[in-house]
C-alpha cells in the first residue's frame, strides 16, 4: 500500500499569504482556509480547490503540474518547494504558504521568476558560444555519451527559483548569480562545444557576485526539487577558477 | 491604460514554446524586430514537458541502420491514416535531421551512441547488440510507436526541456524581446489581412495592442477542453486557435482529430513517455497479462498511439482493468528494465512515479490510462505556415494544422515538428515582413483593444445568480471525455453537441464571484471559457459529421476508414458573432503514397473509387477555393514522387 491509499481523512488548515499590489485596498496579511484531505492531494489540487470553492481571487502559478516546468515554487512551512509535487500527506495538518522571497511579488503566491532568470542568463551569457556558424550540411559533432550525461545532469535545472529563495546570499545581494545561475555557468563550462577560454570564464564566475559570493551554507543543495548536485557544482567551479588563476599567475 | 498602449513591431510571435521561439530566431536573424508574447516565462512553456524524443532519420545506431527520410515519410503518412498532407510530411522528414543537429549546435546534450557492447529490451526480450565503434559519439536513437526503425533522438527523458532551454538561450542571445505573462485575446484584422493582436497583461489585467507586419500563432494545443482528462499543462487552452477561429476568415483544420496518449499516470493524468515502451516496458491487464501481444502481434506495445489507446480502452471495457474509486486503469511494467536504466535514460519517469504516487518503478507496477494528449487540429496553414484566408497571419507547431500528422501523429514527430516548422515558417515570416510595410490605421488596433476591454468590463459588470465559470469548465471536460473520446458514436456526439450548446448559453449568463482589480484569476479564466467552449463545440460537431473512422477519430458506428468519401480535411470557420460554425472539406493534398494498410490496426477499409490521378488533378485548386493562399513555391513542388516504391 502506498502512502496515498490511506483513507484516514484529515481536516487541513491552510494559512496563505495574501497581497494584491494592483489593489490599493489590499494589505499584506495571512488568510486561513480549511479543506478535507483527499488521496493523492498535492498543493496543486488543494490550491485550485480553494480558489474554485472558497476564494476566486487567490493568485498562484501552476502550468505542467508534473514538476517539469518550474512555475510553482513557493514557501511551504518555511521551506521552498514545488507546489505541484508537494503532497499533503507529507505535511502536518497546518500548512503555511508564502511566496518565494528574492523574486518580485506579482500577487499572493505568484512571483516573477521569469525576469530574474532572464537577467541571469544575460549577465552570464548562458548560451552556447560556438566557434563556428551552424553548417546544415554537416553531420553532428561527436560527443562521448558519458560527457553528454554529465552535461544533462546540470541541464536538468528547471529554474523554479527554490535554490535562489533558500540562499542567504541571494536574499541580500541582488547581483549574486545564485545557485541556479552558477549551475548554468558550470553546465556551459564543461561543454566542449562552448569556445570560451578559461580567462573569459574567470571574468564571469570569480567575483563576489559569482562563486566567491557563496558562503557555503548549501541550503540550495537540500531544497533543489530536481536533486541537482549543487555541492559538486560549486566545488567544480571553485576548482576550475583556482586552476585558471594559478595558470594565469604562472604566465 | 490609455490609448498610447499600442506597440509596433515587425513580427509578433504569440507563444513562447519551441515552435514560436524557433520562428522568432529565424525572423530576428533576418534583421526584423520581433516581439514574443508568452503566457508564462518561455522556459515554462509546455514544450518543456515533452519527454521521450524527436524523430529524425539519422540512422546512427544498429537498430536504426538503413533508416532514411523516405522510411520516416512512410511511417508518418501511415501513422496519419492518410490524413496528412504528403508534401508537408516530405518537407518535414527531409528537414528534421538538420533541425536536430542544429539543436546540438545550440547546446542540447543529446544522448550519444556508445560504441561496443550494449544491452536493450526489444519486444519483450533482452538483446545484446554491439554498436559500431565508428558511430561512437553520434546522436543515439530509441524506439517509438509506429516506426520502422529506431529513430527518436533523445536527451534522457527530458528532450523537450533540453531543446526548449537551448532555443530560449538563442532567443536571449539575439536580444529578442519577450513579454511574459501576456495573453493574446484578439487578432487585429480587417477580414483579409492581420495586423497583430491585442493582448491582456496577466500581471496587471490591462490590455495593450501590438501592431505587426506579420503575426505568428504558436500557442500549442487545446487539451484543456477535455478538462482534467489531459496530459497537457493548465496553460494549453487553445487560445491561439480560438482567436483565429473568431476572425471568421481563418479555418481550423481537423479539430476532431484528437490524440489520446496510452500512458497517462492514473489518476493525475501526468504523462509517462512513450519512450518507456520504446525502451521495452509492457502494458499489463489486471491479470498481469500482456494483452497487446495478442492484439498486435507484430508491433505489440509499439503500435501507433490511437491503436494502443483503443486496445487499452477495450481491455478495460471487457472488465480486465484494475478497478479503483477513480475508475479503472491498466498497468505499465518497467521493472525488467532495471534500476540503472530507470534512473538514467528514464529518469524523469522514475521521478514522476516516485513524487506523485510514491511508487518505485524498479519494484512497483505503474497505474496508467489513455488520456487526451495532442491536438492534431489547429489553424489551417499552407506549406509556408501562412494561414488560410488571412494575409500576414502564420501558425506553427501544435497550434497549427500544417498538416503532417493527419488523424494521428507519431510519438516524437511533434517535438521535431516544432523546430522544423519554426525554421521554415520563420523564414516565410521574415520574407513576408521584408516585403510589406506597416500600412494600417491605428484606429483598427484601438478599436480591437476597446472591444477586448469591453468584454472584460462586461464580465465584471454582470451580476445575478448565474453559474460559476469553473463548473462550466468541469461539465465541458466531462462531456468531451465521455462523449468525444477514444470510442465515439453518432448518438453520443449528438448529445455532446447539445450539451456544449447549453454550456455556451450558460457561459453567457455565468457570473464572477471575484471583482478584484489586477489580473483577477477568475476573470482571466472567464475570458477564455467561451473560446474553449467554441473549440470544444467544433471538435464535437466535426466528429459528429465525420462518419468514418480514421486514426484517432474512431466511430464505433462507422468503424471503417472510408477513402471513398472521407479522404479529406475538415475545415471549420466560425466568426465570433455568428450563430453556427460552417464546415467544409478540402482534399488532403496531392497523394503520392496511395491509401493502404498502416501495418497495424484494422486492415479493412472502404477504398477510393476515383483513381489517385483524378484526385490529384484538382486537389490544389479545391484547396484554393477553401482559402489556401499562394506559397513561396508551387504546391506539390517538394513531393518526391514515387520515392517510396523502393521501400515497400
Amino acid at each position: 500500500m502506498t502512502r496515498n491509499e490511506s483513507t484516514a481523512s484529515r481536516r487541513l488548515r491552510f494559512e496563505i499569504f495574501r497581497y494584491n499590489p494592483e489593489d490599493s485596498d489590499s494589505k499584506p496579511h495571512m488568510q486561513t482556509f480549511e479543506l478535507d484531505e483527499a488521496p493523492y492531494m498535492s498543493l496543486y489540487i488543494a490550491l485550485n480547490q480553494i480558489r474554485e470553492t472558497q476564494d476566486p481571487s487567490l493568485q498562484f502559478d501552476f502550468a505542467c503540474r508534473s514538476a517539469i516546468c518550474g512555475s510553482c515554487g513557493m514557501m511551504v512551512n518555511g521551506r521552498p518547494a514545488l507546489g505541484c509535487r508537494t503532497l499533503t500527506t507529507d505535511l502536518p495538518a497546518v500548512i503555511r504558504l508564502h511566496p518565494l522571497p528574492v523574486f518580485k511579488l506579482i500577487g499572493d503566491l505568484s512571483v516573477d521568476t521569469g525576469t530574474w532568470f532572464r537577467q541571469m542568463v544575460e549577465k552570464s551569457e548562458a548560451w552556447m558560444h560556438a566557434e563556428q556558424a551552424f553548417d546544415p550540411a554537416a553531420s553532428e559533432e561527436r560527443m562521448d555519451d558519458k560527457l553528454a550525461q554529465a552535461i544533462y545532469e546540470g541541464e536538468r535545472c528547471i529554474e523554479c527559483g527554490c535554490c535562489v529563495a533558500s540562499c542567504g546570499v541571494a536574499n541580500l545581494n541582488a547581483d549574486f548569480a545564485g545557485p541556479a545561475g552558477l549551475n548554468r555557468i558550470a553546465r556551459f563550462m564543461m561543454d566542449p562545444r562552448d569556445s570560451r577560454s578559461d580567462a573569459e570564464w574567470f571574468e564571469i564566475v570569480s567575483s563576489a557576485d559569482g562563486i566567491f559570493g557563496c558562503l557555503g551554507m548549501m541550503a540550495c543543495h537540500d531544497v533543489c526539487p530536481k536533486e541537482l548536485p549543487l555541492l559538486e557544482v560549486h566545488a567544480y567551479l571553485r576548482r576550475k577558477v583556482l586552476a585558471s588563476a594559478l595558470a594565469d599567475g604562472g604566465n | 491604460m490609455t490609448a498610447s498602449a499600442v506597440q509596433f513591431t515587425d513580427v509578433l510571435v504569440i507563444g513562447g514554446g519551441l515552435a514560436g521561439e524557433r520562428c522568432a530566431i529565424e525572423a530576428a536573424a533576418a534583421g526584423h524586430d520581433v516581439l514574443i508574447l508568452s503566457l508564462v516565462p518561455p522556459r515554462r512553456s509546455h514544450s518543456c514537458a515533452a519527454q521521450g524524443g524527436m524523430q529524425a532519420a539519422l540512422g546512427n545506431c544498429v537498430m536504426a541502420e538503413g533508416d532514411n527520410t523516405t522510411l520516416h515519410y512512410l511511417d508518418t503518412v501511415r501513422g496519419s491514416d492518410w490524413g496528412a498532407d504528403q508534401e508537408v510530411a516530405r518537407i518535414f522528414v527531409e528537414e528534421a535531421p538538420v533541425a536536430v543537429r542544429e539543436l546540438a549546435h545550440f547546446g542540447v546534450p543529446w544522448t550519444r551512441v556508445r560504441g561496443g557492447h550494449n544491452s536493450y529490451f526489444i519486444r519483450g526480450k533482452r538483446v545484446e547488440i554491439d554498436e559500431r565503434l565508428e558511430n561512437d559519439g553520434l546522436i543515439m536513437h530509441r524506439d517509438f510507436g509506429g516506426t520502422a526503425k529506431w529513430r527518436a533522438c533523445y536527451a534522457a527523458a527530458g528532450t523537450g526541456h533540453a531543446a526548449l532551454y537551448a532555443v530560449d538561450s538563442e532567443v536571449v542571445r539575439l536580444g529578442i524581446t519577450v513579454r511574459d505573462r501576456a495573453e493574446a485575446v484578439e487578432l487585429i484584422h480587417d477580414g483579409g489581412r492581420c495586423w497583430g493582436a491585442v493582448a491582456r497583461c496577466l500581471r496587471t489585467g490591462g490590455h495593450f495592442a501590438v501592431v505587426a507586419k506579420a503575426t505568428v500563432i504558436a500557442t500549442g494545443g487545446y487539451g484543456r477542453i477535455y478538462g482534467k482528462y489531459t496530459t497537457n499543462a493548465t496553460i494549453n487552452e487553445g487560445m491561439g486557435a480560438a482567436i483565429a477561429l473568431n476572425t471568421g476568415s481563418v479555418p481550423l483544420g481537423n479539430m476532431e482529430a484528437v490524440q489520446f496518449h496510452p500512458t497517462a499516470l492514473a489518476p493525475s493524468n501526468i504523462l509517462i513517455t512513450e519512450g518507456a515502451r520504446g525502451d521495452g516496458a509492457y502494458l499489463l491487464d489486471k491479470n498481469l497479462h500482456r494483452f497487446m501481444v495478442d492484439a498486435e502481434p507484430e508491433k505489440q506495445e509499439l503500435a501507433s498511439r490511437d491503436v494502443v489507446s483503443r486496445h487499452m480502452k477495450q481491455c478495460m471495457r471487457d472488465g480486465n482493468g484494475v478497478d479503483t474509486p477513480y475508475g479503472p486503469h491498466l498497468w505499465l511494467d518497467l521493472r525488467h528494465l532495471g534500476e540503472q536504466h530507470l534512473i538514467t535514460k528514464l529518469r524523469e519517469v522514475f521521478e514522476i512515479c516516485r513524487d506523485f504516487e510514491g511508487l518505485n518503478p524498479v519494484t512497483d507496477l505503474i497505474p496508467v490510462q489513455p488520456t487526451q494528449h495532442y491536438s492534431m487540429g489547429g489553424v489551417r496553414v499552407n506549406k509556408d505556415g501562412q494561414a488560410y484566408g488571412m494575409n500576414g497571419l502564420f501558425a506553427a507547431g501544435e497550434a497549427s494544422c500544417w498538416d503532417m500528422h493527419g488523424f494521428n501523429r507519431l510519438g516524437g514527430n511533434s517535438l521535431a515538428e516544432t523546430v522544423v516548422a519554426g525554421r521554415l515558417v520563420g523564414r516565410a515570416v521574415a520574407d513576408y515582413a521584408a516585403a510589406t510595410s506597416l500600412d494600417v490605421h491605428t484606429s483598427l488596433a484601438l478599436g480591437t483593444k476597446h472591444a477586448a476591454e469591453q468584454r472584460a468590463g462586461d464580465w465584471l459588470n454582470r451580476s445575478g445568480s448565474g453559474p460559476d465559470v469553473y463548473s462550466i469548465r468541469d461539465a465541458m471536460g466531462e462531456t468531451m471525455m465521455s462523449k468525444v473520446g477514444i470510442f465515439r458514436t453518432g448518438d453520443e456526439l449528438t448529445e455532446a453537441v447539445d450539451e456544449l450548446t447549453a454550456l455556451l448559453i450558460d457561459c453567457d449568463r455565468a457570473v464572477l464571484r471575484s471583482k478584484v482589480p489586477g489580473m483577477n484569476p477568475e476573470l482571466s479564466f472567464a475570458l477564455r471559457l467561451k473560446n474553449m467552449l467554441r473549440l470544444a463545440f467544433v471538435t464535437a460537431k466535426g466528429a459528429q459529421l465525420r462518419t468514418e473512422s480514421r486514426g484517432a477519430h474512431y466511430r464505433s458506428d462507422y468503424p471503417l476508414r472510408n477513402d471513398a468519401e472521407w479522404l479529406n480535411r475538415t475545415l471549420v470557420r466560425w466568426a465570433a458573432d455568428a450563430a453556427e460554425p460552417e464546415f467544409g472539406y478540402e482534399p488532403v493534398g496531392e497523394i503520392d503514397l496511395p491509401p493502404g494498410h498502416r501495418g497495424y490496426g484494422s486492415d479493412e477499409r472502404i477504398e477510393m473509387y476515383e483513381p489517385v490521378e483524378q484526385y490529384n488533378s484538382d486537389a490544389y485548386e479545391r484547396q484554393a477555393e477553401h482559402g489556401r493562399l499562394a506559397s513561396s513555391e508551387a504546391p506539390g513542388s517538394r513531393i518526391l514522387w514515387g520515392a517510396w516504391r523502393e521501400h515497400v
